[in-house]
């Protein structure tokens, strides 16, 4: 595996809808990116460990997404499923550089 | 002083109860440690059957948060078991490896679930009931599995029973007696009981004694010892329960059924005691909270050194948690030789009560129907009350209708808790308790089983007078303090313009939740539609994207055919679209009209521009469809124009934003084709004139609607239906049926309050303003670069091949 990350160009942060998810799939792998009240990019894995609800359409608040078929609540930062519930989504780290926003995926 | 060390081995009811005694007494003298095997806080395992019903989620039955423990500086730790006791060194020992010595030792480790020791018990698919994870399990098989078998008709089974046909299984009751809740209730109430849960859709098998478990890997059916089979995908195994004494039993503690123990709670073993479940007093193990709780009351005061008469034991008394059943018993439930039984039995309204008198005592009562007298007969039981107080008893009981206010301070209101009258009265004037959540948590009345909240709510009632709203519901949601009104009412006064400024001026603890979020946005827009810009990021995905979402993350389409009403052209058009867009399915919906099942999200706006159909708004909280019959132009025993009517109330409430969702219909008759009788607003022509009926529901909770207003015209019809929609938007709380609110403020009510014209006439014109900004939205979305960009495109970027 090595530590080699591949950057991966997904859009324009600003022109990324505020307070929403979107989803983005490079090649199989499909992420909810969401940009936060704070204006931070996230990334996460657009699952939900529940029943596969697509994240990316959830109600965004704070650091946190709910999924739109069950309504679990799931921590974008970590990929936390919060209680009761319990499980969790992966999550990739993401760049801006220059009003570009990048996803780092594994090789 | 060094404190002393306090452990509890046992994360639950009874125990906890004990810890809030403890503090409650004296909150100096230990340092407290709590183990749990489940990885949850104290909850309310009472309400688990309300859980697996629907009522409540997990998040709502916590009895003790993790700040509880925290703010009493008691040690918790959850998900570790005890497995050793060293009754010598008073050492224990956990599964975690952990190593605790105690000064005291509580043991509350409750009850396994009873398991019946038959051939086949461990397939997949064979479950108990006794905690959250149970729960869940159940839960996650109804949605893939259809038929259950619940094997136990007592208490447990028939509230497991009755949550499996609310997750939608067909349900089996298996029961070795000939009639069900045979322990509770004498055999006249057990086959009442039994026909009314037959009509809610349970199927019994009555002396039925199960001999194995059929199936490979997963469960597959049940055999019998009558050689009879059924069918069942889950199987629930509620036959009873047996005191978890394990633990005791090796570490030498005297154990019988249960860990022995005196009036104080007191284990044959220095230092160490039991309460709960896993405890026997006197030759008594008891499985419900009342009698747990009293016997945490008396540990509590003799850890703590205050004196104690010590515990007696208790008279028992049930009552099933089944909605619409009600059924209650207390105390002996059948007569001997020598009873003298006073009963009264009513087939036509369902009502029957049967009371014991042994040697002129009252000992025993079984009520089915009617069970408001309930808690008196308990304490009738407990005082051993004479046939001569009990008649004169009936006798000075005057016709009118019973009231808390007539009650004596003593009456017991929370069975429970063991909570009287006097003590909630007291508190609410000494404590100025103003609603039910604060009498609660002040006094434990309906903490547990919740079955005396209405009489908390009437005691609040009676003591407060006009200042008391019976309506005020707990908070909005977590995320605040504040309940519906009060925000409502805070926006008005503040002009608070969104949802952020809500949070930030009304002190809000998070950044709003799934629940909040919605429904502040709701109530923003139902002030002021002319200025309130809507937050599409505050809408649930259907609303945001006006379309409804499937589990595979594709959309479905549902246009406008105003009253059922379609025309070749359009029916032309959707098909070309279906071709054109490979849709999935196209099906006829149950509100008349046709749903495009499938569609992948960038085609949604493609094929609403195709169609150029108004939304249906199928996935609306706000006006869905208005279902027609055909009407006088037809049919033989029209009386109306139901299509004419249907198609213009349509048009004309198209888009309104509400509580939840809206459903209308209009027959011209009484047959009611169109189902008038289970809509929020269900229209009935009669001859010369318009019957109005409200607060129909046909889904989860059926409900029948009512008659509300009679009109010749039909403007006037239509002009009321505009003040009821308004009123309902303004005074309902967000994602509050129609049904749930009629129910609440009461037909009689709302009559009166659309009796007056005035009234009538400011509803409309305020209704007329928020529909006055109603906008297609697929239209608008179409012609929006930014929301077609924003909500509809999906990013797509092929992977990199290098
Ligand atoms: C499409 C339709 C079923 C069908 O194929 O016929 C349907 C489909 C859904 N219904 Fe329904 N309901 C449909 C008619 C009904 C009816 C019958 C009727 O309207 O005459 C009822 C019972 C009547 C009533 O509401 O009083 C009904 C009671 C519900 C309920 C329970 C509401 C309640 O108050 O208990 C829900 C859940 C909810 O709203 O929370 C629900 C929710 C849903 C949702 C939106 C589930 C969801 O929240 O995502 C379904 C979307 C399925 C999907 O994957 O697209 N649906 N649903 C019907 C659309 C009618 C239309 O043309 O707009
Ligand atoms: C679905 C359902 C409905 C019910 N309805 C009613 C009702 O309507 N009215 C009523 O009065 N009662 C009702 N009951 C019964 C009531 O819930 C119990 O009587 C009560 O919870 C018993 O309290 P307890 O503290 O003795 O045991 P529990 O609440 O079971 O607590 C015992 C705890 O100890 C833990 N534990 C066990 N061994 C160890 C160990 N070695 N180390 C650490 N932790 C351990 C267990 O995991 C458990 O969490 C109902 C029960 C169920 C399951
Ligand atoms: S369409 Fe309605 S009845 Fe059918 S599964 Fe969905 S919510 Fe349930
Ligand atoms: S699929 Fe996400 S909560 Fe069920």
């Amino acid at each position: 595996m090595g530590n080699t990350l591949r950057s991966v160009l997904i859009g324009k942060i600003d022109e990324w809808p505020e307070k929403l998810g979107k989803s983005v799939n490079i090649g199989k792998i499909q992420l909810a990116v969401f940009k936060l009240e704070s204006g931070e990019i996230r990334a996460i894995e657009n699952r939900c460990p529940h029943k596969g609800g697509v994240l990316a359409e959830g109600i965004v608040t704070g650091e946190y997404v709910f999924c739109p078929m069950h309504d679990w609540k799931i921590n974008v930062l970590d990929g936390k499923v919060q209680e009761p519930d319990i499980g969790c989504v992966k999550t990739f780290p993401v760049e801006v550089k220059e009003n570009q926003v990048y996803v780092l995926l594994d090789r | 002083m060094k404190k002393k060390n306090l452990v509890l081995i046992g994360n639950g009811m009874a125990g906890i109860r004990t810890i809030e005694g403890i503090l409650n007494n004296d909150s100096d003298q230990y340092e407290i440690t709590v183990f749990g095997t489940e990885p949850y806080p104290n909850y309310n395992r009472i309400q688990l059957s309300k859980v697996l019903q629907g009522d409540n989620s997990l998040k709502d039955i916590t009895l003790n948060d993790w700040q509880w423990y925290e703010e009493n500086n008691i040690r918790l730790y959850p998900g570790e078991t005890v497995t050793k006791i060293d009754k010598n060194q008073q050492v224990l020992y956990t599964d975690k490896g952990k190593t605790k010595g105690y000064d005291k030792l509580i043991i509350a480790t409750g009850s396994n679930p009873f398991v019946l020791p038959l051939p086949g018990v461990n397939k997949e698919g064979v479950i108990a009931f006794r905690n959250i994870d149970d729960t869940e399990t159940i839960v996650k098989y109804s949605k893939q599995y259809k038929k259950a078998a619940v094997i136990g008709g007592g208490l447990l089974g028939l509230e497991a029973a009755r949550g499996l046909l609310n997750l939608g299984m067909e349900v089996d009751v298996v029961h070795i007696h000939d009639y069900i809740m045979e322990r509770q209730l004498d055999r006249t109430a057990g086959k009442l009981l039994q026909q009314e849960l037959e009509k809610q859709g349970m199927n019994f098998h009555l002396n039925k004694v199960t001999t194995e478990i059929i199936g490979r890997k997963r469960v597959k059916g049940l055999q019998f010892n009558d050689g009879s089979q059924i069918k069942a995908d889950l199987v629930v195994m509620a036959v009873g329960i047996k005191p978890n004494v394990d633990l005791a039993r090796e570490t030498g503690i005297p154990v019988n059924r249960g860990i022995l123990v005196n009036d104080y709670m007191e284990t044959e073993v220095a230092n160490i005691y039991a309460v709960g479940e896993c405890a026997e007093h006197r030759g008594m193990v008891y499985g419900l909270v009342a009698p747990l709780y009293q016997q945490g009351e008396i540990l509590a005061k003799r850890i703590c050194g205050i004196e104690t008469i010590g515990y007696k034991g208790s008279v028992l008394s049930t009552q099933l948690k089944v909605s619409g059943v009600d059924v209650f018993s207390a105390g002996k439930i059948n007569e001997e030789e020598n009873s003298k039984v006073s009963m009264l039995h009513d087939d036509l309204q369902g009502v029957y009560q049967k009371v014991i008198f042994e040697h002129g005592k009252m000992t025993g009562a079984v009520l089915f129907g009617d069970t408001k007298d309930g808690n008196k007969f308990l304490k009738y039981i407990k005082s051993s009350v004479s046939v001569e107080e009990y008649l004169q008893s009936i006798e000075t009981k005057t016709n009118e209708s019973y009231s808390v206010a007539d009650l004596p301070p003593d009456e017991l209101i929370c069975g429970c808790n063991g909570v009287t009258k006097g003590v909630i009265v007291e508190a609410i004037q000494s404590q100025g308790l103003t609603t039910v959540d604060q009498v609660k948590s002040c006094t434990n009345a309906s903490r547990s089983c919740g079955g005396c909240k209405q009489l908390v709510s009437e005691l609040l009632q009676g003591t407060l007078g006009d200042s008391y709203d019976q309506n005020q519901k707990e908070a909005i949601c977590n995320c605040t303090i504040l309940s519906r009104d009060e925000v409502v009412n805070q926006i008005r006064e503040k002009g608070l313009t969104h949802i952020r400024e809500v949070m930030n001026v009304l002190g809000w603890k998070t950044d709003g939740c799934s629940k909040c979020k919605p429904a502040l946005n709701y109530y923003l827009g139902m002030i002021d539609p002319l200025h309130y810009q809507d937050e599409k990021e505050a809408r649930y995905v259907n609303e945001r994207m006006h379309a409804n979402i499937q589990k595979d993350g594709t959309f479905s389409v549902v246009p406008r055919m105003y009253g059922g009403i379609t025309t070749a052209e359009d029916l032309r058009k959707i098909a070309d679209v279906a071709d054109k867009y490979q849709v999935g399915t196209i099906k006829v919906t149950g509100g008349q009209r046709i749903d495009l099942l499938g569609v992948k999200k960038q085609d949604l706006p493609k094929i609403w521009a195709e169609l150029d159909m108004p939304s249906g708004a199928a996935y609306a909280k706000g006006l869905r469809t208005v279902k027609t019959c055909v009407g006088d132009s037809y049919c033989r025993f029209g009386t109306q124009d139901s299509i004419g009517m249907g198609i213009r109330l349509e048009k004309k409430f198209e888009g309104l934003n509400t509580p939840h969702k809206v459903k209308m219909a209009v027959s011209a008759c009484p047959r009611n084709c169109a189902e008038s009788g289970i809509k929020d607003v269900g229209i009935v022509g009669v001859e010369g004139a318009w019957e109005m009926y409200v607060g129909g529901n046909g889904g989860t909770h059926l409900r029948k609607a009512e008659l509300l207003f009679k009109f010749k015209s039909g403007e006037e019809l239509i002009e009321m239906i505009g003040a009821f929609l308004q009123y309902y938007r303004e005074s309902a709380n967000y994602l509050e049926r129609t049904s749930a609110w009629v129910e609440r403020l009461g037909i009689d009510h709302i009559r009166e309050v659309l009796s007056i014209e005035s009234k009538v006439k400011e509803l409309n014109a305020r209704i007329e303003e928020a529909l006055s900004v109603v906008q297609d939205p697929w239209k608008q979305a179409i012609s929006d670069t930014n929301l077609l960009k924003d909500l509809y495109e999906a990013v797509k970027i092929p992977a990199e091949t290098r």
